[in-house]
């Protein structure tokens, strides 16, 4: 039998996706070492300049001269920041909040999946900019934000999978040994749940950074003069038409994350679940 | 003398939607003395499994358990699950009819053995991992050392069933129950699991409730058989005297189906005509009547009750209005 971690590396779509994120997450920290611009510094002599080679902003600038390429860079850190920090919170309170419901089971599981049920049904979106416009626009109270109403699906998939994995005969036997109900969800329950939670996280922070820059394109996401891949999409829609470069970059690299993340996820899966194929 | 383990009037209902309340246990009563072996035999549905699943607290939701079991005399049934994690594991363990899926999946052998002394005995985990080396000896694994450090998919059923013995045993319990330890395995290994179980019971003062629907496998063990059927016991006598001399009708007619090895081709395997009651029946007289060859009009209304037959061997016990005489079987 094949490990898991052997068939994703048959699979040549999710080893280049692998290999994509794994360059973007490089540049996105090392990058800005080897930019000798910076995301504030203008370059009033060359304002709105289109990409090449051989001026000093390989990505050109926008309209107030700050150069594409750092602010790119800076709006992918600030993206997947947001997807990771975000994914981390949902993965947390998710587990948490989805084993527990399927372990104990009954009424407990009863109320606590109508709850989810409630939450789901309020519109995510206006509960976000609801919560913004409370709290104030804080970057890290956006990952919190998103975070918080991420979590709903999480806990559905693992509350399903529990309930399978609650009647197997270890964890009779786990019981039978005199476990206590913490120590078998945390030790016997929650580790066998890791390869379907695994593959949908991988998702989930391809989601959540989409969601993330459509807040930062409405405005209710990061502020200037930090930028997201959203926010230099939204700036970047305004020149459209006289500096479409502006648009193209911030956008090619938000496209080629999530795309690469996709398909890092449906390799994931497959490789966790044999059956599929 | 306490007893190590006391049932008293043990009754197991499941809640239907709708309808009636099954009755998988009925009234049950027994006790096993210290370092008492105890067989208990009856088929499939016969509520053996399900009368320890509740003395273990292991009921599955809609069941519930009525009556008192107590273990060196302190009440276990229906306490708070704190109380009872306080032996169950250490003092009382169990293992399970099916070695392959009872030991959890990713955990490394060393580490689910040494669990338990650690959550239990509050040993260190290199103690522990000592003890779970020496108890794996003990109960005849081989390569002992390397066991520890595999995970459960890397082991035979056998040596699965082993490391789950070895694991009952790791806090020298009082009581081990053994539901069906050897019947998901072959033949061969499964003289082995006995002859393990037999030389861990010479080596210790345990006492053991040995759970089986082969009459064959218990009487190698026990020094006491109990026969259940339809959720009662029908038939309690030490091992010798109920094989020598069954007064149940339903325990002589089981040990007629004993294959006979000589016997004429046809005859070979003999079997019970009928089969057991449904546990959503209500019950009205002997649950064994219909099938039974001694059966009276007296018994489809009234239920016989578990006391000595007329001829008493000290301690038979059978609940039958007119039960086998001893020179019956053997005739």
């Amino acid at each position: 039998m094949m490990s898991a971690a052997s068939r994703l590396r048959a699979n040549p779509a999710a080893v280049a996706a692998l290999a994509i994120i794994a360059a973007l997450i490089a540049l996105a920290l090392i990058g800005p070492w080897f930019n000798p611009n910076n995301i504030e510094s203008l370059d009033w002599a060359n304002v709105a300049v289109p990409p090449g080679l051989s001026g000093a902003h390989w990505f050109g600038t926008d309209r107030l001269g700050r150069d594409l390429f750092a602010r790119t860079l800076e709006g992918t850190r600030m993206s997947l920041m947001v997807g990771l920090v975000a994914s981390i919170i949902s993965l947390t309170v998710g587990i948490g909040y989805g084993a527990v419901a399927g372990y104990v089971g009954g009424r407990t599981d009863h109320l606590m999946m109508r709850f989810i049920e409630v939450l789901s049904g309020l519109p995510l979106i206006f509960f976000v900019i609801f919560l913004t416009v409370i709290f104030g626009r804080s970057q890290y109270f956006l990952f919190l934000a998103i975070g918080a109403v991420g979590w709903l699906t999480m806990a559905r998939i693992v509350r399903g999978q529990t309930l399978s994995i609650r009647r197997r005969e270890f964890i009779e036997a786990a019981v039978a040994s005199g476990a206590s109900s913490a120590r078998i969800i945390l030790r016997h329950v929650v580790p066998n749940l890791l390869g379907p939670v695994i593959v949908y996280a991988t998702l989930t922070v391809p989601q959540i950074m989409l969601f993330e820059s459509f807040l930062s394109f409405l405005g209710l996401g990061v502020q200037e003069p930090h930028a997201s891949l959203g926010t230099l999409i939204a700036e970047g829609a305004g020149e459209m038409e006289a500096a479409p470069w502006i648009l193209l970059v911030p956008g090619i690299a938000l496209a080629l994350l999530l795309l690469s993340l996709n398909i890092l996820g449906d390799g994931l899966r497959d490789a966790f679940d044999v059956q599929e194929r | 003398m306490t007893a190590t383990l006391a049932i008293e009037n043990v009754s197991v209902h499941f809640d239907a939607g709708d309808g009636p309340r099954r009755a998988a246990v009925r009234e049950v009563s027994l006790a096993v003395a210290p370092a008492e072996c105890v067989g208990i035999v009856g088929e499939s549905g016969s509520g053996k499994t399900q009368l320890f699943m509740a003395v273990m607290g292991l009921l599955r939701g809609g069941a519930r358990g009525s009556g008192a079991v107590r273990f060196e005399g302190r009440d276990i049934l229906g306490v708070p699950r704190r109380d009872l994690n306080r032996v169950r594991g250490s003092k009382l363990t169990m293992i399970f009819q099916d070695p392959m899926t009872s030991l959890t999946p990713h955990l490394k052998i060393g580490v689910q053995l040494a669990e338990t002394l650690v959550s239990h005995a509050g040993l260190s985990w290199q103690e522990a991992e000592r003890a779970a080396l020496q108890m794996l000896e003990r109960v005849r694994v081989p390569e002992a050392q390397r066991r520890l450090r595999q995970y459960p998919h890397e082991l035979s059923g056998g040596m699965r069933q082993r490391v789950m013995i070895a694991m009952s045993l790791l806090c020298e319990p009082s009581l081990l129950i053994a539901d069906e330890p050897t019947t998901a395995l072959d033949v061969t290994v499964q003289a082995q699991i006995m002859d393990v179980l037999r030389a861990v019971r010479a080596a210790s003062r345990m006492a053991m409730v040995l759970i089986s629907h082969d009459l064959g496998v218990v009487a190698g063990l026990a020094d006491r058989i109990l026969v259940m059927y339809a959720g009662r016991v029908v038939e309690s006598a030490a091992a010798g005297d109920l094989l020598a001399g069954a007064a149940h009708p339903y325990t002589a007619e089981l040990l007629k189906c004993v294959p006979n090895l000589w016997g004429p081709r046809l005859a070979r395997m003999p079997s019970l005509a009928g089969s057991p009651p449904d546990a959503k029946t209500a019950e009205r007289g002997c649950a064994f009547a219909p099938r039974c060859p001694r059966a009276a009009e007296r018994c489809r209304v009234e239920r016989p009750l578990l006391r000595a037959p007329e001829a008493p061997t000290r301690g038979h016990e059978v609940a039958c209005h007119y039960p086998v005489a001893a020179t019956a079987v053997t005739a």
